[in-house]
């Protein structure tokens, strides 16, 4: 392409763009309850405080890097803010498709005064990433499908003698090949190491094919809750806000195990390439949107964890509901006892390799 | 036109003109006419979907990435000989340094992991883990030196001012060239001006190079840099991670360092471009193949189903009286009017284990309740709900055909003694003939590109090809395999309209009465 | 066909009967699906699942929430509105461009009809998915493709109102074309001759002695492109940004994300509105056969 061509075109875009949406914010998040819980616990009272912005969801989170990467290439970047998994989020940053936020500087202290970097501590995986909550996949099974022995741990996935029928797992390597390894006898903290390995690979895809004919495989967290509720699946993987919703809003006979669920993080980004004027105001809205008490308020609607540590003990009751939310975040200790602390860096490296290998082992 | 013109000479119109090219003229008239009233919407379908779907199609060849984020590896390989079961010299690494320091400032190096990723699976991490470490290359030990030498080696002024130099440039080609890189990509990149930042080591690395080679440059300082231990790249590298030592990995690199590349179409073939030529996949990777002639099988199973199901109600509408037949008319539109998502989400909800349909068959008694029959995620439940969205293709066409076929026809084949079953079959089915094969390849061309239903209701073994394409566009972002599986497919897609314009001509499609 | 004759054997007989069981339960396969949508978009639960209540017919099982949801719900209100922006003009300039078009391509002597055929109903066969990743890389940044190089334009289409306009025009094309051209195969010739003669220009010719004849094929085609714009949902999905999301979007977003039956609701508002209009049809093409004095058949 011809590169003066590309500039002067580049420049009338971002200006035309520019002046088009001079009042637009687009936030890009997953749809459903998730989003809604955005939408009462952020913008709601980021437009209120802010009546000049207008605000524009866009339910394109599935697809962000590919949009976003081709958006960067047209050099038209339509989108303000938005809402990713962490894993995302580091493949956003590493190509340069992020801008990197400063917690420091950028970002709201705690209310007593510690600093946002300290506050989220450890979750600030990637420069570009300012978590919000913390949330996990986990299974959930027919409480009337199982007998008198429910399941109690996560290798009832793979035992299909004690608890026949299909199963529902997501159509990714991410997590069922970290269950796969410790239903094989690998230890939790092992799982990584051994799945950096070409055998250790081998030895989770063969444990899968343990149960391959059973398994309906799901790639939108809406449908495992929907196979549940049909009775289609005696057991599947889900986000563990999907099976609070189906459990305790739907009265649906579900039950839910915490045993070795997969923490993740979810959270904001700002795509690079924006004009100045928008690029402002995307900060102005995740400095509003990431304070303590802004992640508190979400914990209301979604039975996701706040990423950081100060909003933790504001974590109220149901909106609703009107039931404690805290035992049902799963950051809280009693569920938390044998989690899989799920390895970004492993998967930043390997998602690629193992996602190749995963889709060719489906297909055969 | 006057009478004389009939009589005697050339046939002239009224005006003088000879009727030959009067014709010739209104000829050429009424094509211009033609086309001035096709031009407009040929012009816009050029633009808005010719143009798109041409400019889709170039990417299943274009390889820029490669040579254009790692130019001065591309140029060394070009020496380096695969066969030979050894990694590349020195030479090579050090200009993969260079690239690869410049890379990481742009933020590509992932990018070209991924891209080469797509060839041989493994590649990703390594370009990624060695991104992080290649900042912290045991080279910083030349700095050093060099700032032991002469501190004006640490003074980014200084070095904007040698580097202004013509004659230094000159003397330092490998120097001048990595500097002059670097600037560009700190401009870039963060706006910064290289005679304000520290210069990073992969810089000095080059100056030693430069110096190694006895390069003495007249207006830098004089250093003697024989003595100095040289820091093996190689070595770096495959402390960094080991892959750099497999010759393998360098064939990869060289084998796709081009700015075109045939290794998407034949990926797309299950094959692979290897030093040696064209090759297999291993076994556990080749899946387009299969999923090409899944696509066509399952293609021709619903096709088939479309005629058998589509043949009776298409006759019965041909043969009702008017009145009746537009109001089974409406039964036949209607699925067509309803929104294709919603008719597949319909069919989840009728065609589940615990669905509508498995529920009547226990009530009634056909299947044992612990037996349900399976007949969504996989082949069934694609086969049955592409029937039903594609059934009025099939019906429509059969039904323009079937309503020219004159009744007296089979009357007269009765009259003279034929039976019912004879008079239909010998007489009836031939003419209506023409309606199978346009519905037909109209219900084949429309279902080989189906996305949206085999992915609801497919499960892994009821995919087609086009979901695949779907997946890289959006998941893996191989956008140059799915270009080149979206021109494998649209090849077919041509060669199929190519016989049906043929065989039935396009001009004799209709869609309803 | 219509009436099974006195004198018909046994065997004819059961055939007849047979042959319309057959009919019956194919007819009753095409419309099975929406049979399923009607009562489940009044489920009181949030899945798409006949509850115990519902198969009792417990009035405790059913609710209009859904509905209400819909006519609540702004999300569902802008993709109203956009489906209802969009579709209308996209049926327009496909049928305004594909009349012409047909109506040139029907002329007897056309140099290169086959390939001007080929393109214009290459929207229809390319698979949707090709169609939508090309016009989205294409539409991102056009440019006019030259022999020497690329001449860009500098304006961007995707997430457009526009954008999403001219890639539905562009699919409704070939419905247009398809169906005005197979009106035009019969039409005949002389009768624009005779205008001709009698003193009409071209326009008042078209307008007053072809269009009436072709308008059966024009509005045929116009249905079929209003209702592929109405019904798209992968190259809005590409092409188009949330402030376009029409109808189909936010269905498939609904189907996704979060299962609910309001999307049943809208797909049976749908439905019934186009029996509606299937009938109104219906109805005024009988009418208007009494009127021209033929019985209907």
């Amino acid at each position: 392409m011809n590169l003066t061509t590309k500039l002067l075109a580049t420049t009338v875009l971002t200006v035309t763009a520019g002046a088009a949406m001079a009042d637009d914010m687009t936030i890009v998040s997953w749809g459903g309850a998730y989003q809604g819980s955005q939408l009462k616990a952020y913008a709601e009272p980021y437009v209120a405080n802010n009546p000049d912005v207008n605000v524009v969801w866009d339910e394109s989170s599935n697809e962000a890097v590919a949009k976003l990467r081709a958006m960067n290439e047209a050099g038209n970047v339509t989108w303000d803010v938005v809402d990713v998994v962490a894993a995302d989020a580091m493949r956003l940053c590493d190509e340069g498709l992020a801008i990197e936020i400063d917690p420091d500087t950028q970002l709201a202290p705690a209310p007593d005064g510690t600093s946002a970097a300290d506050d989220f501590g450890d979750l600030l995986i990637s420069e570009c990433f300012i978590p919000q909550i913390v949330y996990s996949t986990t299974i959930g099974y027919r409480t009337d499908m199982v007998g008198d022995t429910p399941p109690t741990d996560v290798c009832a996935l793979f035992d299909t003698e004690a608890y026949p029928g299909k199963r529902s797992l997501e159509k990714r390597p991410l997590n069922n090949m970290e269950w796969a390894l410790v239903c094989d006898g690998v230890a939790a903290d092992e799982v990584y190491d051994v799945l950096a390995t070409d055998e250790g690979q081998d030895r989770a895809f063969a444990k899968l094919a343990t149960i391959k004919d059973d398994v309906i495989w799901w790639s939108a967290g809406a449908e495992t809750p929907q196979l549940l509720a049909d009775g289609e699946v005696v057991m599947g993987s889900t986000y563990n806000g999907r099976l609070f919703s189906v459990i305790e809003e739907q009265n649906q006979p579900v039950g839910m195990l915490w045993d070795y669920q997969v923490f993740d993080l979810d959270g904001w980004i700002i795509p690079a390439g924006l004009s100045e004027e928008r690029q402002a105001r995307a900060l102005d809205f995740i400095y509003f949107a990431t304070d303590t008490q802004r992640l508190a308020d979400q914990a209301k609607y979604i039975s996701y964890g706040p990423a950081r540590a100060s909003s933790a003990p504001l974590v109220g009751q149901h909106a609703e509901l009107g039931i404690d939310m805290a035992p049902h975040m799963p950051t809280d200790p009693a569920n938390s006892q044998t989690a899989v602390l799920y390895n970004f860096d492993f998967w930043a490296d390997y998602r690629d390799d193992l996602d190749a290998k995963f889709q060719a082992w489906l297909a055969q | 036109m006057s009478d004389a013109n009939l009589t005697d000479g050339p046939i002239t119109t009224a005006d003088g003109t000879s009727l030959k090219k009067s014709l010739r003229l209104a000829l050429r008239r009424q094509k211009i006419r033609a086309l001035l009233l096709i031009a407009p919407l040929f012009l816009f379908i050029l633009l808005t979907f010719i143009a798109p779907i041409f400019d889709m199609l170039v990417r299943s060849v274009e390889n820029q990435s490669v040579p254009e984020t790692i130019p001065r590896t591309i140029d060394a390989l070009e020496a380096w000989e695969a066969g030979a079961g050894a990694p590349p010299d020195e030479q090579v690494f050090e200009a993969f340094y260079t690239d690869f320091a410049l890379a990481v400032g742009y933020k590509t190096h992932t990018k070209l992991g991924a891209r080469l990723n797509y060839e041989s699976s493994g590649l990703s991490s390594l370009f990624r883990s060695t991104g992080r470490k290649v900042g912290k290359f045991d080279t910083d030990a030349y700095a050093d030196a060099f700032v032991e030498a002469d501190p004006a080696f640490e003074d980014p002024a200084a070095w904007a001012t040698w580097m202004a130099g013509a004659a230094t440039r000159q003397a330092l080609p490998l120097t001048a060239d990595t500097y002059d890189a670097w600037a560009t990509m700190l401009m870039d990149t963060k706006g910064k001006l290289a005679a304000e930042t520290e210069i990073p080591d992969f810089v000095t690395t080059a100056l030693y190079r430069d110096l190694a080679n006895g390069s003495r440059p007249a207006d830098m300082p004089d250093v003697n840099v024989s003595g100095w231990e040289p820091v093996s790249l190689a070595g770096q590298f495959a402390g960094a991670n080991k892959g750099w030592a497999d010759p393998q990995v360098w064939a990869i690199i060289k084998t796709y360092g081009s700015s075109y590349t045939p290794g998407y179409f034949l990926n797309a073939a299950d094959l692979q471009l290897t030093p040696e030529g064209i090759s297999q996949r291993p076994e556990n990777q080749r899946i387009y193949v299969r999923l090409f002639i899944r696509t066509i099988v399952l293609s021709v199973v619903i096709t088939g189903t479309c005629i058998l199901l589509g043949y009776p109600v298409a006759y019965l509408l041909a043969n009702l009286p008017l009145r009746s037949a537009n109001v089974l008319m409406i039964l036949v539109l209607l699925p067509f009017w309803t929104s294709l998502l919603v008719r597949t989400s319909a069919w989840k909800v009728l065609l589940q284990n615990q669905g509508v349909i498995n529920d009547v068959l226990v009530w009634i008694g056909i299947v044992a309740d612990d037996n349900r029959l399976e007949l969504i995620n996989n082949a069934t439940g694609t086969i049955i709900a592409m029937t039903h969205i594609l059934l009025p293709f099939m019906i429509l066409p059969l039904f323009s055909v079937m309503k020219t076929i004159s009744p007296s026809y089979v009357r007269a084949a009765k009259s003279m003694g034929a039976n019912d079953w004879t008079a239909f079959w010998r007489i009836y089915f031939p003419n209506s003939v023409p309606g199978i094969g346009a519905g037909s390849i109209l219900v084949f061309i429309l279902s080989i590109g189906y996305y949206i239903t085999p992915e609801l209701v497919g499960g892994t073994k009821g995919v087609f090809i086009s979901n695949r394409i779907a997946y890289h566009i959006s998941s893996s972002l191989n956008w140059g395999l799915a270009a080149a599986l979206g021109t494998l497919l649209l090849v077919l897609v041509m060669a199929l309209y190519w016989v049906y314009d043929r065989i039935v001509g396009i001009d004799n499609v209709k869609l309803g009465g | 066909m219509a009436k099974l004759p006195p004198y018909a054997s046994p065997a004819q007989r059961a055939w007849h009967y047979g042959y319309r069981t057959i009919t019956g339960l194919i007819f009753f396969f095409l419309i099975a699906p929406i049979l399923v949508i009607i009562p489940l978009s009044f489920n009181a639960q949030d899945f798409f699942t006949f509850t115990p209540a519902m198969l009792q017919l417990d009035p405790e099982g059913y609710s209009l929430k859904h509905y209400r949801d819909f006519f609540g719900n702004s999300d569902w209100q802008l993709a109203l509105r956009n489906s209802l922006k969009i579709a209308p003009v996209a049926t327009l300039i496909s049928v305004s461009l594909g009349t012409l078009a047909a109506i040139g391509l029907s002329q007897s002597h056309v140099p290169g009809r086959r390939l001007i055929m080929a393109v214009m109903i290459s929207p229809m066969i390319v698979p949707l998915i090709i169609s939508a990743t090309g016009m989205y890389f294409f539409y991102s940044n056009p440019y006019i493709p030259t022999p020497f190089g690329k001449l860009e334009i500098p304006i961007t289409l995707t997430g457009t109102y526009t954008g999403v306009v001219l890639s539905h025009a562009a699919l409704g094309i070939p419905f247009v074309i398809i169906t005005v051209t197979a009106t035009l195969v019969g039409f005949d010739r002389s009768l624009t001759r005779a205008a001709a003669m009698m003193g009409a220009d071209p326009v008042t010719t078209f307008f007053r002695v072809q269009m009436p004849l072709i308008l059966p094929g024009v509005i045929s085609g116009a249905l079929f492109a209003f209702i592929t714009s109405f019904d798209e949902v992968v190259v809005v999905l590409f092409v188009g940004s949330a402030q376009q999301k029409t109808l189909p979007w936010q269905m498939f977003i609904g189907l996704r994300e979060q299962i609910s039956p309001t999307i049943l609701a809208v797909a049976t508002l749908l439905v019934a509105i186009s029996v509606l209009l299937l009938i109104t049809v219906e109805l005024l093409r009988r009418r208007s056969e009494r009127l021209r004095g033929l019985t209907p058949g």
